[in-house]
């Protein structure tokens, strides 16, 4: 019986030890394990986006790592997002812009969004559609979501 | 997902070593897109789970003009486009790498391990066998090279034998006047499996209007990804006119062999193949003539 492996690892810019199982995603652990459940499971198979997190600077889909894989690497969930001061800008624009509904793709779109514009401030709506397109929201139809992040966007 | 046990060699010797003791019981993990997406789904099983992305030369992305490329078996799509070297001399290995998953997916999905999931409609396969890809696998016996079109040899199933890993895929640097172009047929606009895929290259005379060769290989109308050796042929010596085009492109149609699913029908697929021959001819024709 495989047992529990100690992995040290980097979230939301803090050193963090956990014990999982390598047949734990990195989704699973966040939640279960680390009791971060900012991080959302939708479909659990790569197709929804909900569960998206950035590592190591690029987003992936958290179901879809181990938890093990996480071992010296930097995670940022959706509950690294905001800082003291207040809302990071594109959470500030999605409540602004109604850019949600029941909520679920919500943290998965605000740090897919975030990745694009920390890379291309100035993404225009057909970068920012496409670079979402492995987020899905049942809810909103996506305009307002797309409208709230070319907010941000310095595009003009 | 059922437990595991997890390893993660950093060198090849021991990831091969563990491979051939484990024999079938073990799964190498890349990207894990495809292989943890199975594990959930009851449809592959492994008391093993062996991660190959601590290894060095899995890892590695070169270009050099008289070598060519060489893609380590687990590097991420996004390091292949956002490589302006390989962006710049292999768009058509871009287009594929550009379309799988999103962009959540290509963070972390590899052309390697597309390639050896041996899908049908794995998009990268048409696109590298284009290309004159060559497999480089390690084993218990040493090193070996498959041709990307003979590596996939039923779907799921690929020429790896027991112990052996894909270490890179070799891509010759293109020659002069070539072109190459990679496009799918989905009914959305991203975040879809292919329907029918189509890969070509082709190499021009120095005038450009001539063909001197050309390859064609299908995606999603067989067991396996198709390399169509005849309708890629029939271009060689040919003028470039809508003509010959045509022609290869109805040779293409006649290798392709497809199933009717859910995602579309036998005919359905034999004419968008057609269309999609066509279509990435004249792009690749446009590419080599500096288009």
């Amino acid at each position: 019986m495989p047992g529990v492996t100690h992995v040290q690892s980097t979230l939301n810019g803090e050193v963090i030890n956990f014990l999982c199982e390598p047949r734990q995603s990195l989704l699973e652990v966040l939640r279960d394990v680390l009791g971060m459940t900012g991080t959302k499971e939708g479909c659990n198979d790569g197709n929804c986006g909900a569960c998206t997190i950035i590592l190591d600077g690029r987003i992936v889909d958290s179901c879809l790592v181990l938890g093990v894989e996480a071992e010296g690497r930097e995670m940022m969930t959706i509950e690294g997002m905001a800082s003291a001061e207040g809302l990071h800008p594109l959470q500030q624009s999605f409540l602004e812009n109604a850019a949600l509904q029941c909520g679920i793709c919500t943290p998965g779109f605000l740090l897919a969004s975030k990745s694009l514009l920390d890379q291309e401030p100035d993404a225009d709506e057909g970068r920012i559609r496409h670079w979402l397109a492995g987020n899905l929201c049942r809810c909103t139809g996506y305009d307002k979501i797309i409208r709230a992040v070319m907010q941000v966007s310095t595009a003009k | 997902m059922e437990p595991f046990d997890f390893v993660s060699p950093t060198t090849i010797e021991e990831a091969v070593k563990t491979l051939a003791s484990a024999g079938d019981q073990a799964r190498i993990l890349a990207g894990g897109t495809d292989l943890l997406v199975q594990m959930r789904a009851g449809r592959r099983t492994a008391p093993l789970v062996v991660d190959i992305k601590g290894i060095p030369e899995l890892n590695v992305l070169s270009y050099d003009a008289s070598k060519g490329l060489t893609l380590g078996a687990a590097v991420p799509c996004y390091k292949i486009y956002e490589d302006e070297t390989v962006a710049k001399v292999y768009p058509g290995l871009i287009d594929a790498a550009f379309l799988i998953g999103g962009i959540q997916i290509q963070g972390r999905a590899s052309i390697g391990g597309n390639i050896c999931n041996a899908a049908p409609s794995g998009d990268a396969i048409p696109a590298v066998i284009a290309l004159r890809g060559v497999c480089n696998v390690a084993g218990p016996n040493g090193t070996r090279e498959i041709l990307c079109e003979d590596f996939c040899t039923a779907p799921g199933q690929n020429a790896l034998k027991n112990g052996e890993i894909l270490v890179s895929i070799s891509i010759p640097a293109p020659q002069a006047n070539s072109g190459a172009n990679y496009l799918r047929f989905i009914p959305r606009n991203e975040m879809d499996i292919a329907v029918v895929g189509v890969g070509t290259s082709v190499q021009l005379d120095a005038s450009g209007q001539n063909f001197v060769s050309a390859r064609i290989a299908l995606a999603s109308v067989a067991p396996t990804p198709v390399f169509a050796t005849e309708a890629g042929d029939s271009l060689a010596g040919k003028a470039v006119s809508e003509e010959a085009i045509q022609q290869a492109s109805e040779l293409a149609m006649a290798a392709a062999k497809p199933i009717s699913d859910m995602r579309g029908t036998i005919r359905q697929r034999i004419h968008l193949i057609g269309v999609f021959t066509r279509r990435t001819l004249n792009i690749a024709i446009e590419r080599a003539r500096g288009g």
